[in-house]
């Protein structure tokens, strides 16, 4: 039987949130009839993880040590490349995640393997997989197949799939001994840690979340301030971060930080993916954009087509 | 340094593109030539400033390359204006909508050929986010490589650089040349072109390549493809926002209402 190989995500020893996800994918795929799964874990501290995924629907494990003591790309690659040519699975399940990206795509196109990435819905039939992702910047769906394909790797968006329960049955645990020595072509020099604030985002019942449509980091203050007005902590979108205009620490979504509050009030947010992967768990969320066609405005629970400055005006006025 | 930058021509859906437009029959979307709108892609422009600086007051040399039809001249004249010293664009009917692995064997001929230490990608393209062409045409060179970059410097003979990880931690790594970075968009401020710059750029030369110059065919092409499109389908609505409309004052009544409530619930 073929296998349907799950590339298990690990950071800090700790398997990460999304893994659970694609053995979730994997057991609805494998009932379709891809194969069986079987669960990869790539990494110094794999064995010790092993625990971890006693889930339902999970029989086996691969354990595949590595001489770092953490993530790195050119290493992962080389594991997975070995995995995919000694077990020819039908299917290698990863994240669309920042590790992810710096290693499928290698293994992808030198193997000629098929390959499609920020996936969010697939299954199997009798020809083979078949895949949707976004296209033109999330307007519109794509639906891929993989003709001629033996093995096709395919990068699931964290949050898009359900995630697998833990479950009594036993594992089988497979040592897999790589020859790995020589694997690596970076060298970590320092792993940051996002620094820790006194207001921290993912803690506030309240945030006012603000992106690229406040237009230069002179609004800033007067935002800060309307911020303070109503009782809300000033959370950011990423661009706001890259160009320097906010802290790290107020960053909402995939390369920042999850938030669930009570309400997100978003001013100038367009609702990109890797930004909703951070907020859309969030109770209320009220939306101001001057884009009717914004896409912010298909998840947000309350919209308004308007000038951010002239509602934020309305809303100090308010409070004063 | 030799440094080469492919930049990407990306399509976005004309504004008034509704979902109404879409879905006839079958569910499936047939895109009318003149429903797309072109322009550079977002991500390349903070590459090619981060080439550009990097190549500051040395001996360097800055390439861009596209893969792409007459239109994506406009990306490549883009990065001429900002300071790029050639180039380059490779085109066939044969490529017209295959993903991003196809794209990255093409830009892997292109880069053979040009033999640089350093090739800076966009960390994604608007249109296809695929966020793999980068490190596939990385893995097809057998070069270094790190996605998601956001800082980049020099180390004697090698680089510094700084990625991101999920959950806002960063990772700082030292690489050896050659090497592929992908890098994020926003971490620097991209030079604007000057108008002469601009006609310069307007009337300098672009070296056109066809598929047999970088030494590929059809079939080379189809084999390094990773999917096909079998369907595109208008995506999928959410729930849809209850939309607050009237002047400001109106609006922002309701809003602190809302906040109100639901800050008690
Ligand atoms: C690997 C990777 C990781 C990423 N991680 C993150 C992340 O963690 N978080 C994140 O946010 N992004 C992240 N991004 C970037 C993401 O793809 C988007 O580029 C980003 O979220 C867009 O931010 P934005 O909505 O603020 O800006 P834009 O998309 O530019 O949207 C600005 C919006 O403001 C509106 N607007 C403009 N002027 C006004 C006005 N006066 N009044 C009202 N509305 C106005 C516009 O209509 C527009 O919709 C990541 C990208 C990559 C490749
Ligand atoms: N057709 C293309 N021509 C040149 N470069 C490209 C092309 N497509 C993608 N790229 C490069 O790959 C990056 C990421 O694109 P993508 O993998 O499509 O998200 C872009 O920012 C470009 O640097």
């Amino acid at each position: 039987m073929r296998e349907v190989m799950v590339l298990a995500e690990a950071r800090r020893g700790e398997l990460r949130p999304v893994s659970f996800e694609l053995i979730g994918a994997a057991r609805a795929l494998c009932e379709q009839g891809a194969g069986e799964p079987v669960v990869a874990l790539i990494g110094p501290d794999a064995e010790a993880q092993a625990g971890a995924v006693s889930l339902e629907g999970v029989q086996r494990v691969l354990v595949v040590p590595t001489p770092q003591a953490h993530f790195e790309a050119h290493v992962a690659q080389a594991a997975v490349e070995a995995l995919i040519e000694q077990r020819r699975p039908s299917l290698v399940l990863a994240g669309h995640t920042i590790d992810s990206l710096g290693f499928a795509p290698a293994v992808a196109a030198r193997g000629e393997h098929g390959f499609a990435g920020d996936v969010t819905s697939v299954s199997w039939r009798e020809q083979g997989a078949l895949a949707q992702r976004p296209a033109y910047g999330e307007e519109l769906i794509a639906e891929l197949d993989f003709p001629g394909k033996e093995t096709v790797i395919l990068l699931l968006r964290p949050g898009a799939f359900e995630p697998t329960a833990a479950a009594e049955a036993g594992i089988e645990v497979e040592r897999v001994e790589l020859d790995l020595a020589t694997a690596a072509r970076s060298e970590r020099v320092e792993l940051r840690e996002a620094p820790s604030e006194q207001r921290d985002i993912a803690k506030a019942d309240f945030l006012l979340a603000l992106g690229r449509g406040i237009g230069s980091a002179d609004s800033l203050p007067r935002l800060e301030r309307l911020a303070e007005a109503i009782g809300a902590t000033v959370s950011v979108s990423g661009p706001l971060v890259e160009a320097g205009w906010a802290s790290r620490t107020r960053k909402v979504g995939q390369s920042g930080k999850t938030v669930a509050p009570r309400v997100y009030l978003a001013l100038g947010i367009s609702g990109a993916a890797q930004h909703l992967a951070g907020m859309s768990r969030s109770r209320t969320i009220v939306a101001v954009n001057s884009d009717p066609g914004a896409r912010i405005f298909d998840f947000a629970h309350y919209g308004a087509v308007a000038d951010l400055f002239e509602i934020a005006d309305e809303l100090e006025r308010l409070s004063a | 340094m030799k440094i080469l930058v492919p930049v990407k021509q990306v399509a976005c859906l004309r504004e008034d593109f509704g979902a109404g437009a879409a879905g006839a029959g079958n569910g499936a979307v047939e895109l009318a030539p003149d429903t797309l709108v072109w322009t550079p892609n977002e991500w390349d422009a903070f590459s090619l400033e981060a080439a550009l600086a990097l190549n500051e007051g040395g001996e360097g040399e800055t390439v861009v390359v596209t893969v792409g039809d007459e239109r994506a001249e406009e990306s490549l004249r883009a990065g001429l204006a900002m300071g790029a010293d050639r180039a380059v664009r490779v085109w066939d009917q044969a490529l017209a909508g295959v993903d991003a692995l196809a794209i990255a064997r093409v830009l892997a001929a292109v880069a053979s050929a040009e033999r640089p230490d350093l090739i800076l990608c966009g960390a994604q393209s608007s249109d296809a986010a695929s966020a793999a062409t980068g490190v596939a045409l990385a893995g097809l060179l057998e070069c270094a490589h790190v996605a998601v970059v956001e800082q980049i410097g020099p180390d004697g003979e090698r680089l510094i650089v700084q990625r991101q990880l999920e959950g806002g931690a960063v990772e700082l790594l030292s690489v050896g040349l050659p090497a592929l970075l992908t890098v994020q968009s926003g971490i620097n401020a991209p030079r604007r072109p000057n108008l002469r710059a601009i006609k310069q750029a307007r009337a300098a030369s672009v070296a056109v390549l066809g598929l047999a110059d970088v030494g590929l065919d059809a079939g080379a092409l189809a084999s390094a493809a990773g999917s096909r499109t079998v369907a595109l389908m208008p995506r999928p609505r959410g729930g849809g926002a209850t939309l607050l409309d009237g002047p400001p004052a109106e609006i922002a009544a309701r809003i602190a209402a809302i906040v109100g409530e639901a800050m008690r619930a």
